[in-house]
């Protein structure tokens, strides 16, 4: 269902910035997460991981691990109902390995016990005898004909004939003619860059609380982004009707995508069943790197022909993926995203998902889309460079605007990309002066957003409030949000209305909180909602005032009479016709289940000014500014804070965040301390320019706005250190270590 | 597991001496509690020195200092004579953590977990300070720089205690300087560090230096060739080059997750000439 837009509206509430609701409770340290439920007669669930990068599981003992005075429960892959949808298998396999260990850290089987150091015992019992099988941890080698296979017989329709087995999906975009646009270029630039695999480093580790009971109903509590899709999972791999399992959310300690994921939610179920008790999983840092997360690992080659006046001719990308162990669709992402930012006459993208011995990759906002655009940024500007062209105007030349038809396909309506462009070029900080080591880079970026099936519920209380029920775990202040979408279309001050992320058991489906769907679907769904109240408000004040429905409406909060025909009676509040509901036909109440279409695509720019030590290679970031289109920004702050966040993120995947692997297969830094995401004092303010071009399918106007600030900062990051030591850089992260290499090899 | 907490120096050396199975002593924690968390030792006795009288003060001794085991970072950094005496020293001691860090590790416990990237030590080897050691033999006073014997070793005897760092008098227009290079701007495990400690005449000629690296070899390194290269010289750019080539050329280190060996040689030269114009400057020199 889609929305048209109410272009014409004058905000009262949409737009301001109170108080986030969540906020004291986190401040005061009293917000519940994933790890702070607790039940009576609790178990402390802990999961044995294979040391090995690949091995076959031949056979597990788990005898003298259930003889361990204090274990309640062991189980392993077994336990797990098998499934034979492709989809659920991987997750099942993922969650407890069966016949193979595919990385570093695959769960192969749990223990719940009395407590902590009894469950480490009893894992220390569990002997697996492991059959080791050579692995394979780099997506180029993987491809290699002879490589190590990860999983076979996995290949789609899709790949030719001939590929390496890892190959699993081969993806096309694209329209034009190639070589008569290669042809017609003055200057054509070719590249191939690599980019490392990167953790979405949420705060909060994985955590559950499980509670199987022996009737078979259940209740679990969990750190997620998508309770709803916990359900769906869990139902299935523990062989349960989705009805007898409630799941409910806690507070998120972050998520980025990360939580979008099942990992231990079936095991804490299948060891609460076999216990008879509540089991509750809190995963180490150790095992959230290892087994949880992280983005694809990539290999890319681009190439682009460009005229001496900024004309892009052609564009081709050749993308290679790996989202490690299991099959994902990652790449296809990346090969719709990679140009999707310029109107182009010949465009082609060609991409490659490759199995490794790696954890399964998990979604981290707009996930596959950096990666490309950090390659097709780079190549544009190394095309300025050597054309002595401006790379805000030859961006701005090449801009996709309302009409063009994109690299992937769709015509573009409203976009707010050439807007976005020139808010940059209006900047001062475009235009500031740099020292010497200095250097500034900068790159567009876009995501495509999501909108999907959400349900929400709105109830009208008798005292004047509204309480909004709604399905989303909120990691990015949506409650706030949603509540100021509710407030504004009923036309109530904001702090008369709550809004909670209720159960599985008592809304209609939704999904995940990603795709930057919350603000936009949730929203969308709340102004349904809170119009079927406003009907059902309307009639009753028709009814008191014995007229029609019809000529009732509802002005500032309250219900009027339409026009000079329907009769002379004061306004009636919200509030007043709450009081009376009860006596007038009962509770007010609205609700609202759909598939929200029509979520806008998003563009951003981000510019950034890098300082960097050519004796050490160490890059300072000195200024830092986003500047992004957000459709309507309903709470700026938030808006803000994402546009920083991801800023932030994507400077720490351009500088130092890498997986590294040892020549065992085996991960070397499954910690913060040698996972470096960046430390407060590594960062400038990142400052934000928000630009509101309205998208079409939102009543408000509104655009995801999560996502689409981690795609350029790669790009924007390597221009800049590539201007400032007078080289190209080509491989990410770029830590100390591979920048001195590099001026080491110039000489 | 066994928690004790002597209230003299020689009870503790008499309850590690006699224990068997694995012991750690307990200072400031921050690493011993982290190694605990993370399943990477599992101690039979922890002995908690804190309650050792003396173990937690600073004072003045013999022109120089006497720093109990025990002080924590953000004290030595409060400390202003302390701080105008050995900047170098208690540089690299603030440089530990964060500042919750900060309020309970100790430069001894940074020693004793013998980490060669230990940020307090190369400030010390290059002041050429001493710890004193209480065992079951008696008590005896060693140099710093023989400590380390190799990552996550110390040549402590079993039931060896360390009480106290002495750091000795200083000459005037003597100073020192550390630096590090860490791929964050804190919170980072040093990937290769430089402590520099000079002394120069009335006409700035150094007559007197002490250059130690870290990060770059099993132990910390105190480079002879380093301090040849500048004592002497006023510092100027000859000796500087030959500085860093010195430091350089003195490196063993080896290639991991952290940096290449080839990155640590280069760094530590140019941490090491870094070190010794800041030192240099605080010791009252014009370049
Ligand atoms: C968040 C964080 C950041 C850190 N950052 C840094 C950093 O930047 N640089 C750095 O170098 N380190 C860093 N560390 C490591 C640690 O803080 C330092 O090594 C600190 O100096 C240890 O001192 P402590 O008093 O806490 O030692 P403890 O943990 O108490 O002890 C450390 C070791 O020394 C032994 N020991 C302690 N005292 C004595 C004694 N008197 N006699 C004999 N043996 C003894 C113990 O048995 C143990 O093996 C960091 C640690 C954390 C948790």
């Amino acid at each position: 269902m889609m929305d048209t837009l109410e272009t014409k509206r004058k905000f009262r509430q949409v737009g301001t910035r109170p108080i986030r609701p969540d906020g004291i409770d986190k401040v005061k340290g009293r917000a519940l997460y994933g790890a702070d439920v607790t039940a009576p007669g609790m178990l402390v669930g802990r999961i044995l991981r294979s040391p090995h990068a690949h091995a076959e599981i031949v056979a597990i003992d788990t005898s003298a691990a259930e003889a361990l005075s204090g274990v309640k429960a062991v189980v392993t892959g077994r336990d797990l109902v098998a499934q034979k949808d492709d989809f659920f298998r991987d997750i099942q396999e993922n969650c407890l390995a069966t016949t193979k260990a595919l990385y570093d850290g695959h769960a192969v089987a749990a223990v719940a016990a009395v407590d902590a150091s009894t469950a480490r015992a009893a894992l220390k019992l569990i002997k697996v005898t492991y059959k080791q099988l050579p692995h394979v941890t780099d997506v180029d080698a993987a491809m290699t004909p002879g490589a190590p296979i990860v999983q076979g017989g996995r290949a789609l329709e899709t790949v030719p004939k001939g590929m390496s087995a890892n190959v699993t999906n081969q993806v096309e975009f694209g329209h034009g003619n190639l070589d008569a646009g290669f042809k017609q270029a003055d200057l054509v630039v070719s590249r191939s860059f690599t980019t490392a695999a990167a953790h979405q480093g949420y705060i909060e580790p994985h955590a559950c609380l499980a509670q199987m009971n022996a009737d078979g109903k259940a209740d679990l509590w969990c750190c997620t982004q998508g309770h709803y899709f916990v359900r769906t999972t869990c139902a299935l791999l523990l062989g349960m009707e989705a009805s007898q399992l409630r799941v409910t959310a806690s507070e998120i300690g972050g998520g980025f995508g990360g939580k979008t994921v099942v990992f231990i939610e079936p095991v804490a179920l299948a060891l609460s069943r076999k216990a008879g008790r509540p089991v509750k999983i809190v995963m180490t840092r150790d095992e959230v790197f290892k087994a949880t997360g992280p983005t694809v690992v990539t290999s890319m080659d681009v190439r682009i022909g460009m005229k001496k006046d900024g004309r892009i001719t052609a564009g081709e990308a050749i993308l290679r993926y790996s989202g490690g162990a299991f099959p994902t669709g990652t790449v296809e992402m990346g090969a719709s995203a990679a140009f999707a930012a310029y109107d182009l006459a010949a465009v082609h993208t060609l991409g490659w998902n490759v199995l490794t011995n790696r954890p399964k990759e998990a979604a981290y906002r707009a996930p596959g889309a950096p990666q490309a655009i950090y390659a097709v940024e780079s190549v544009i500007d190394e095309l300025c460079q050597k054309l002595n062209l401006d790379p805000l105007d030859t961006r701005l030349k090449n801009a996709a605007r309302k009409g063009t038809l994109s690299s992937y396909g769709p015509t573009f309506d409203d976009i707010g990309l050439v807007a976005t462009l020139e808010a940059a070029k209006k900047h001062p900080h475009y235009k500031a002066p740099l020292g010497k080591n200095q250097g500034r880079g900068l790159s567009a970026g876009f995501w495509f957003n999501f909108g999907g099936n959400t349900s929400v519920s709105m109830t009208i209380n008798t005292d004047g409030t509204v309480s909004v029920a709604e399905g989303n775990p909120d990691i990015g202040g949506s409650r706030a949000s949603i509540s100021l979408m509710a407030a504004e279309e009923l036309g109530i001050p904001y702090d008369k209305v709550r809004t909670i992320i209720a159960d599985t058991a008592s809304l209609g489906y939704n999904e995940n909180t990603d795709g930057s769907r919350v603000t936009f679907a949730v929203g969308m769904a709340t102004i349904h909602a809170a119009r079927a109240a406003i009907a059902k408000m309307c009639a009753r004040a028709a009814a008191i005032w014995g007229i029609d429905p019809e000529a009732v409406e509802w002005v500032d909060g309250a219900a009027v009479p339409a026009g000079p025909n329907a009769g002379k009676f004061p306004p009636m509040t919200l509030a007043e016709i709450a009081a009376v509901a009860n006596n007038t036909g009962g509770p007010i109440a609205g609700h609202e289940e759909f598939t929200a279409d029509g979520a806008g695509v998003s563009f951003g720019v981000h510019l950034c000014d890098v300082e960097v030590d050519p004796e050490t290679g160490y890059t300072t970031v000195l200024r830092y500014t986003v500047f992004q289109d957000a459709g309507k920004a309903v709470h700026p702050a938030y808006v803000e804070g994402q546009m920083q966040g991801g800023a932030v993120q994507g400077i720490g995947w351009a500088l130092n965040e890498e997986y590294i692997y040892g020549a065992d297969g085996r991960l070397q830094n499954a910690g913060f301390l040698d996972y470096r995401v960046p430390v407060a004092s590594d960062l400038p303010n990142i400052d934000t320019v928000i630009l509101e071009i309205p998208n079409p399918g939102h009543p408000y106007g509104v655009r995801g706005v999560g996502e689409t600030p981690i795609v350029p900062p790669l790009a924007a990051l390597s221009n800049a250190v590539s201007h400032a030591i007078g080289l190209r850089m080509s491989s990410l992260p770029m830590s100390p270590p591979r920048i001195l290499a590099a001026l080491s090899h110039k000489g | 597991m066994q928690y004790a907490k002597p209230t003299t120096a020689a009870e503790a050396a008499r309850l590690l001496s006699a224990a068997s199975g694995v012991t750690r002593v307990l200072a400031g924690g921050t690493d011993v509690l982290v190694q605990l968390k993370a399943g990477m030792v599992e101690p039979d006795l922890i002995v908690d020195i804190k309650h050792i009288p003396g173990i937690r003060t600073l004072q003045a001794e013999a022109g120089g200092f006497r720093i109990g085991a025990a002080v924590s970072g953000a004290e030595l950094g409060e400390h202003a004579a302390l701080c105008a005496a050995w900047p170098g020293v208690t540089e690299g001691a603030q440089l530990i953590g964060s500042k919750q860090v900060q309020g309970r590790c100790s430069m001894v416990g940074n020693l004793c977990n013998a980490s060669p990237a230990g940020d307090a030590v190369p400030g010390l080897v290059a002041a050429n300070a001493t710890v004193r050691v209480e065992g079951p033999n008696g008590t005896r006073d060693v140099a710093v720089h023989a400590i380390p014997a190799s990552p996550g070793k110390t040549t402590l005897q079993k039931g060896e205690i360390i009480t106290s760092i002495f750091l000795p008098a200083r000459a005037p227009r003597s100073s020192d300087a550390y630096l590090r290079f860490i791929p964050r701007s804190e919170m980072d495990i040093a990937v290769a560090s430089a402590g520099v400690n000079l002394t120069l005449d009335a006409a700035g000629t150094i007559t007197a230096a002490r250059v130690a690296l870290g990060a770059v070899a099993p132990t910390v390194l105190l480079v002879d060739a380093c301090a040849k290269a500048i004592i002497g010289t006023k510092l100027d750019a000859t000796a500087l080059a030959a500085l860093e080539k010195a430091a350089s050329a003195a490196c063993k280190p080896i290639d991991d997750k952290r940096g290449t060996i080839e990155f640590r040689t280069k760094v530590a030269g140019v941490l090491a000439r870094r070190a010794a114009v800041i030192a240099y400057g605080r010791a009252g020199g014009k370049l």
